[in-house]
């Protein structure tokens, strides 16, 4: 599985994310520049963490105009898999491929720490750091309810481990055609045991399975 | 040419973090009896055609999903 | 007396100095000159009273590929890789505006890392603040470290460590220090001198405003006294998105060959740029303000010259490549502008269009300015008085519970979440997992560690030992992970020089410093001194803030600072020799006073040759220098790690002469708390005094011996978030 990932000015964790798919896939990854719409040979595509265009005015509020961002959303509209983390999630909120909003951090700060996360599908438990100042979860409650029956909640935050103070807990959430999954921890940072833990790469298992 | 000023605020019933955390320090300052504070933005700007303002603060300003704008021309 | 006399001593220039000028120039000078040499010939960037001292410290070794006088210091790692490192103090803009002045500090640091063709990778800082039980202290606690992680985070560069202390001397002026390290293809690095007659000077980054206008010298050259509020002005602010693009616009640059040199634009902004690329490259320059793209109209020339807007870099190009330059510069979004001609004159002329506003011989402006003697004189005694916060007759219970608590010693957890420590994928140990920082670098096939020390208290005690146990904490620190030494850059932060104590410290200190890298061999590859350091209740403690950088094989085999399992054995490694003096312990009973046990380096080096061995073999479970607070607080870190209770007893320690209260509080260089196999902690010649085990620190110490349950221990080391963010 090829992955493209996406690199905007501001972009931080590109890198870190070319690495991490190539890992996961066994496959070479390639950086898509966000003046590009070259999305040819990508099976996958990857919006990734940072602050993309220093995160001003909202959190990937300028991001979601660039070329490649049109690229992606068509790409996702023929059911390509789109994974967006952390900046990329709110990049992806903002350019309406994902429900939700994401808000500045109930407690103001930012703050890096290991996460626990739930996956809603298996219930199983992943160990992967969570670093961001603009990671509550919101969306009004009539949205929420909708996602809960429809399956769209990805992860949640275990018990204790919700950092942001993101409504229900929720981590990560997926559209409704369940090819575009967006969460605020970051998996990249989880797939190499000399760095962390390795539960990352059960993240990029589930976008493969998508693409299968 | 017309100058404009868009006021962004937080939807109401939204938690609003930095307006709480701006109220409660006010007591210690010294401000009694100030309430419902609100944090938000404020862009300025000078457009040739006003008309697309409101298209303008719905796209890109405001997200209409948590925030509510509101156009001031000045 | 002319009326132009009094307008140079506003800038900070003593009446000889401004004599020296006009001697030089042949003539009175100008606005614009006026201004560009009361910059040049501040503290802050001429060294005027520690040139000399500098001049003691040992710069060369092997493995140094660029020593003092760069815009960063660097190493060879190995596979054709080098390592950039720098430490830079940014503390009165701090004082005024905490959150940009430390944030425009890591900015900073960054461009001088990068500025030599070295990718940055890491930053670490190191803080100085008032206790805080002042609503100030807390203000500035809470506003710096917002800034490190506002900038650091969003430019992508991880925050991997640094230390924080809190003592009244720095009440009215904190100190904000950062370091930044990069790595760069050894062959790829650039130098700073400009060359080529007829090259481009080429200005890329953001636009030009009026920001940190006489920054230099009216803030870092003078003691911070009444009127703070009016200075807000110039302070700068910092844009990492903006520096974000500069930084790649650069690499790229040099990758592409496109630049015959580099220099960031730091304090003194152009002047100092222009002025240091012409001097060491030997040549003139010419400036063009009127090509200068500005931020704010109507600048007049001399505010374009000493501009310390942020996020700039100055390039030299071939003529012929000018075209190319800029086009990478769109690409990222980022300006360039070609604002001058490199020359033959051997001057800087400042042009406006075709009109010349100034101009000085290279040499006077940043070479030509006079070095001064300091008059240094022991205090008698202890001058920073005493502030008893423990209640007489604690408990030994109650003492370890009171330095845990300490905000100097307890866990910075509350700060480090505030930093992404994760970028870049190469932090193999986090904040407060180890002793030092940790780095993989697949590249060079090795991995490197940092550590960055310096306890300004006992510097006071005794600024000469009080500098050489600053080194040898690295140097433990560095061991602890399997790390050995490469190189050292440090950040002198003093009081008024031209005053007898804060010049007697600091010659010292500087002694110390030498003293100590020359017997163990790691070359100073750069630094920073910041004078100046005094409000109207006298001089900070004297803090030479140090950092190591250091490499080891294998980053598989690191040990962490905290127990890893239940029957492990404790033991205790070293030459250590611990006494109450300039201890945390002491501070709080109201009892600092003159006066250090001087450390034995040779047998402190061996100590760390053994545990660096020792480490990299995996033959300990853990490694934790004894620091802070002494053995009973390294236990409570390491159990409280863990969540592990410890059971030891200190008998050895008595036998060698300690006294019970030394045994468990007292500090000082030389002690390793390891832990692992008996046998193997055996063989490296440690003493065990006890085994991991339990749910309380018991610590057998005659009769102040302690138990105390580890609930309450991690509770009291935990407590600074609720010191800070008090309501």
């Amino acid at each position: 599985m090829i992955w493209g990932v996406l690199q905007f000015p501001g972009s931080c964790d590109e890198r870190d994310a070319l690495h991490a798919c190539a890992v996961a896939s066994g496959e070479p990854a390639r950086l898509v520049w966000h003046e590009s719409r070259d999305l040819g040979g990508l099976d996958a595509v990857l919006v990734p963490g940072g602050f993309s265009y220093g995160d001003y005015l909202r959190a990937g509020a300028i991001a979601r105009f660039s070329p490649a961002m049109e690229a992606v959303a068509e790409f996702a509209a023929a059911g390509g898999p789109v994974l967006g983390i952390c900046n990329g999630f709110q990049v992806l909120c903002e350019a309406g491929l994902l429900p939700g909003a994401l808000l500045r951090n109930a407690e103001l700060r930012f703050v890096c720490r290991q996460a626990e996360l739930i996956d809603e599908r298996g219930g199983e438990r992943l160990s992967i750091p969570m670093k961001h100042g603009e990671g509550r979860y919101y969306a009004p409650e009539a949205m929420l309810d909708e996602l809960e029956t429809g399956g769209q909640v990805a992860y949640r935050y275990a018990e204790g481990h919700n950092a942001n103070g993101s409504v229900r807990d929720i981590a990560g959430v997926r559209n409704a055609a369940g090819n575009v999954l967006g969460l605020m921890p970051h998996p990249e940072h989880a797939v190499d045991p000399l760095t962390g833990s390795t539960d990352g790469l059960k993240v990029f298992e589930a976008m493969a399975r998508v693409a299968a | 040419m017309v100058k404009a000023r868009v006021l962004i605020r937080p939807k109401e019933g939204i938690l609003d973090p930095q307006g709480k955390a701006v109220e409660r320090a006010l007591p210690a300052l010294g401000f009694e009896g100030i309430g419902h504070v609100h944090v938000g933005r404020m862009v300025e700007l000078e457009a040739e055609d006003p008309a697309r303002l409101d298209e303008l603060c719905e796209k890109l300003l405001a997200n209409p999903l948590i925030e509510d704008y509101e156009i001031q021309t000045l | 007396m002319s009326v132009e006399i009094s307008k140079h001593r506003e800038l900070g220039l003593t009446d000889s100095e401004y004599e020296l000028i006009v001697e030089k120039l042949g003539r009175e000078p100008g606005d614009v000159e006026l201004a560009m040499f009361s910059l040049l010939w501040s503290e802050h960037c001429a060294y005027k009273h520690s040139r000399k001292l500098l001049r003691r410290l040992p710069t060369e070794g092997e493995r140094v590929v660029m020593g003092p006088g760069e815009n960063a210091g660097a190493v060879d790692v190995g596979n054709g890789h080098a390592v950039a490192f720098k430490v830079e103090s940014h503390n009165h803009p701090s004082a005024v505006e905490p959150f940009e002045g430390a944030a425009t500090g890591v900015g900073g640091i960054l461009r001088d890392v990068f500025a030599i063709g070295a990718r940055p990778i890491a930053i670490l800082d190191s803080l100085r603040f008032g206790e805080l039980d002042s609503l100030r202290s807390r203000h500035l606690l809470d506003g710096a470290v917002r800034g490190i992680g506002h900038y650091g985070n969003s430019i992508g560069v991880a925050t991997v460590g640094g230390e924080i202390y809190f003592e009244e001397p720095y009440e009215h002026n904190c100190l904000v220090n950062a370091m930044c390290i990069g790595l760069a293809k050894t062959e790829d690095m650039v130098r700073a001198a400009a060359a080529g007659v007829g090259n481009a000077v080429v200005l890329m980054g953001a636009s030009t405003g009026r920001d940190g206008i006489g920054g230099a010298s009216v803030l870092a050259s003078a003691e911070l006294g009444e009127g703070d509020e009016a200075k807000r002005p110039t302070v700068q602010i910092g844009d990492p998105f903006e520096e974000s693009k500069v930084l790649e616009c650069c690499l790229e640059l040099l990758e592409k060959g496109l630049l015959v040199s580099l220099q960031d634009l730091g304090a003194a902004g152009l002047t100092s740029s222009a002025g240091e690329m012409a001097s060491a490259g030997g040549v003139g320059i010419d400036i063009d303000v009127a090509a200068v793209p500005l931020r704010e109209a109507d600048m007049e020339p001399f505010e374009i010259m000493v501009s310390e807007s942020q996020e700039r870099m100055l390039a030299v190009v071939e003529p012929s490549r000018v075209e190319e330059v800029v086009a990478v510069c769109e690409k990222w979004e980022t300006g360039a502008a070609r604002i001058g001609v490199v020359t033959d004159s051997g001057r800087i002329r400042v042009l406006r269009g075709a009109e010349v506003v100034g101009e000085m011989p290279v040499e006077a402006l940043v070479d030509g300015c006079p070095l001064y003697d300091l008059g240094p004189a022991e205090p008698e005694g202890w001058i920073y008085g005493n502030r008893q916060t423990l209640a007489p007759g604690a408990s030994p219970e109650e003492e370890l519970l009171a330095l845990l608590g300490a905000p100097s010693i307890a866990s910075k957890r509350w700060v480090f979440e505030q930093y992404d420590s994760l970028v870049g994928s190469r932090t193999v140990r986090r904040p407060e997992a180890a002793d030092a920082a940790v780095l993989q670098l697949p590249e060079a096939g090795n991995a490197i560690a940092v550590s960055i020390d310096g306890n300004g208290r006992r510097v006071a005690c005794d600024p000469y030992a009080g500098t050489i146990e600053a080194v040898l904490e690295c140097v433990q620190n560095l061991a602890c992970v399997g790390a050995e030494p490469l190189g050292l850059t440090n950040c002198l932060n003093f009081g008024n020089p031209e005053k007898p104590v804060p010049a007697w410290q600091l010659d010292r200190a500087v002694s110390g410093l030498a003293d100590a890298c020359t017997a163990l061999g790691v070359p100073v590859v750069g630094g920073n001194v910041s004078l100046y350091n005094e409000g109207p209740d006298g001089p900070i403690y004297p803090t030479p803030v140090v950092a190591m950088v250091g490499e080891l094989p294998d980053p598989a085999q690191v040990a962490g600072s905290s127990f890893v399992r239940e029957g492990d054995a404790i033991a205790l490694l070293g030459p250590f020799e611990p006494v109450l003096a300039g201890s945390e312990l002491a501070k709080q009973r109201g009892e600092l006073a003159a006066g250090l046990p001087q450390p034995d380096v040779a047998a402190v080096a061996a100590a760390c040759a053994t545990v660096r061995d020792a480490v990299r073999a995996g033959r300990l479970a853990s490694a934790h220098d004894v620091s802070d607070g002494g053995l009973a607080c390294a236990l409570a870190e390491s159990a409280i790690g863990a969540g592990i209770g410890c059971r030891v007893d200190l008998q050895h320690l008595r036998e060698r002469g300690c006294s019970p209260e030394d045994a468990l509080f007292g500090e000082g260089s030389g002690g390793f708390l390891v832990s692992g196999e008996r046998a193997a902690l055996e063989a490296l010649g440690a003493t065990p005094v006890g085994e991991v085990g339990g749910a309380a620190i018991e610590i057998a110490a005659g009769d102040r011996s302690l138990s105390l349950p580890l609930a309450e221990a991690e509770s009291a080391w935990r407590s600074l978030a609720g010191r800070v963010d008090s309501r």
